[in-house]
């Protein structure tokens, strides 16, 4: 199976709109999986029929104060300060914790168990199939409002992964470059950069791209509204070695289309050579 | 009563810092005897947390009192149960950790009735 992020650092450049032709433009068992949990929209695109969903979160202690000491290793060994014991007071401060366990492996009494603290949820669907004719899965997660943190719902959509096989995934990644675009990243074969051609795009363009260097992936840039801006995007390319896999012109049509809720190669089926092609080759370096 | 003041520096002339998780140094002073001491801020690199951290620390030091600038809501309902006193020091005015335990002595220093912000912790982690 091969496994393509889709990721651009900037928000708005295209990545839903590359992700989606991406996936619409397989010749594989597919699934495509929006990792943007804060805001996922491919669904919109793809008009899956939805069929399971499940809560998921991080596993947050619960205390036996029967059975605590007070002795204070729990608290000790949080690495994230969610756990205070003062006296013969115990605090818990869940939304510090990262559910990492710590303190129920070290409690000398037992008082310490878990329970799943819900931070989100799962969704998958089985989206109309790809212009080839293959199947195209669909799943993405979504957090719910308040809650602070991204990852664990990113690592559990990952996981989830338990319907009919596929020999391609493509992950739509949030925007930014932060922990979440770095869960989404991790355990991938290949990063698409999207980019446009202008200095706020090549600025976060150089973030993600360090970031795929850090994990030692392959990537290659895709510019989007192809024809703005200036060429700075295409001379980092060429200096830092980033092939450019394709470009998508600025195009009022294309603008119409997606606020339509139709994906680029539905609306310019021209384009779908284009995709066709990335696909080959990054199915090629990487070498499945 | 022994008071911690959130200060910058190691001495009892060090300047008094109204930052309570972050601050570098907590001056731990016995207010009857005037005895002191320095002691660096275990809290002051965590990455999250910081109030909690630096609120068991100065109740582990024994503090009956402290005196900052701020209080968030984790660091108040740490040093609430664990019966330290939170006091507001002036935040208009330099002055050393002297002069801040001086007008604790003539008791010109609010108590602090609750947490004064509302915290820094929205990471993204």
């Amino acid at each position: 199976m091969i496994r393509i992020v889709v990721a651009s650092g900037k928000g708005g450049t295209g990545k839903t709109t590359i992700a989606t032709s991406l996936a619409l433009a397989a010749r594989l068992p597919t699934r495509l999986m929006d990792c943007d949990v804060e805001a996922p929209n491919a669904m919109l695109f793809l008009a899956p029929t939805l069929d399971d969903t499940k809560d998921v979160g991080i596993l947050i202690p619960t205390f036996n104060e029967d059975r605590c000491t007070y002795c204070g290793l729990c608290a000790q060994v949080c690495e994230f300060h969610a756990i205070a014991v003062v006296g013969k007071k115990l605090l818990f401060f869940p939304e510090l914790c990262h559910g990492c366990g710590s303190c129920g492996l070290v409690c000398p009494t037992g008082a310490i168990t878990e329970k799943l603290d819900v931070m989100g949820g799962l969704t998958h669907g089985q989206a109309t199939l790809t212009l080839s004719g293959t199947s195209l899965e669909f799943s993405q997660g979504t957090m719910n409002v308040g809650e602070p943190m991204a990852v664990p719902i990113i690592r559990e959509l990952k996981k989830w992964t338990a319907y009919s096989p596929v020999d391609l995934e493509i992950r739509d990644a949030p925007p930014g470059a932060s922990c979440p675009v770095v869960e989404s990243i991790r355990g991938a074969d290949y990063v698409v950069l999207v980019t446009e051609p202008t200095p706020f795009g090549l600025h976060d363009l150089k973030q993600v791209a360090q970031l795929a260097k850090e994990l030692a992936l392959p990537a290659g840039v895709i510019i989007n509204r192809d024809g703005i801006g200036d060429e700075a995007v295409a001379e980092y390319c060429a200096e830092s070695g980033l092939p450019i896999l394709g470009r998508v012109p600025m195009e009022r049509r294309f603008a119409e289309a997606i606020a339509s809720g139709k994906t680029l190669v539905e609306a310019a089926p021209e384009y779908l050579p284009v995709f066709e092609n990335i696909l080959e080759r990054i199915s090629e370096q990487v070498g499945r | 009563m022994k008071v911690a003041i959130s200060i910058t520096g190691s001495q009892l002339d060090s300047p008094f810092d109204a930052r309570f998780g972050r601050v570098g140094t907590f001056c731990l002073v016995d207010s009857e005897s005037g005895e002191w001491s320095a002691h660096d801020n275990l809290a002051v690199s965590a990455s999250g947390g910081a109030g909690v951290l630096a609120a068991q620390f100065i109740a582990g030091l024994g503090a009956q009192a402290v005196i900052s600038g701020a209080y968030g809501p984790k660091a108040y309902d740490t040093l609430s149960p664990a019966g330290v006193k939170m006091f507001l020091g002036p935040t208009e005015e330099s002055l050393t950790a002297r002069q801040v335990l001086e007008l604790f002595n003539e008791e010109k220093l609010a108590e602090a009735n609750g947490s004064t912000h509302a915290g820094y912790h929205g990471g993204n982690h």
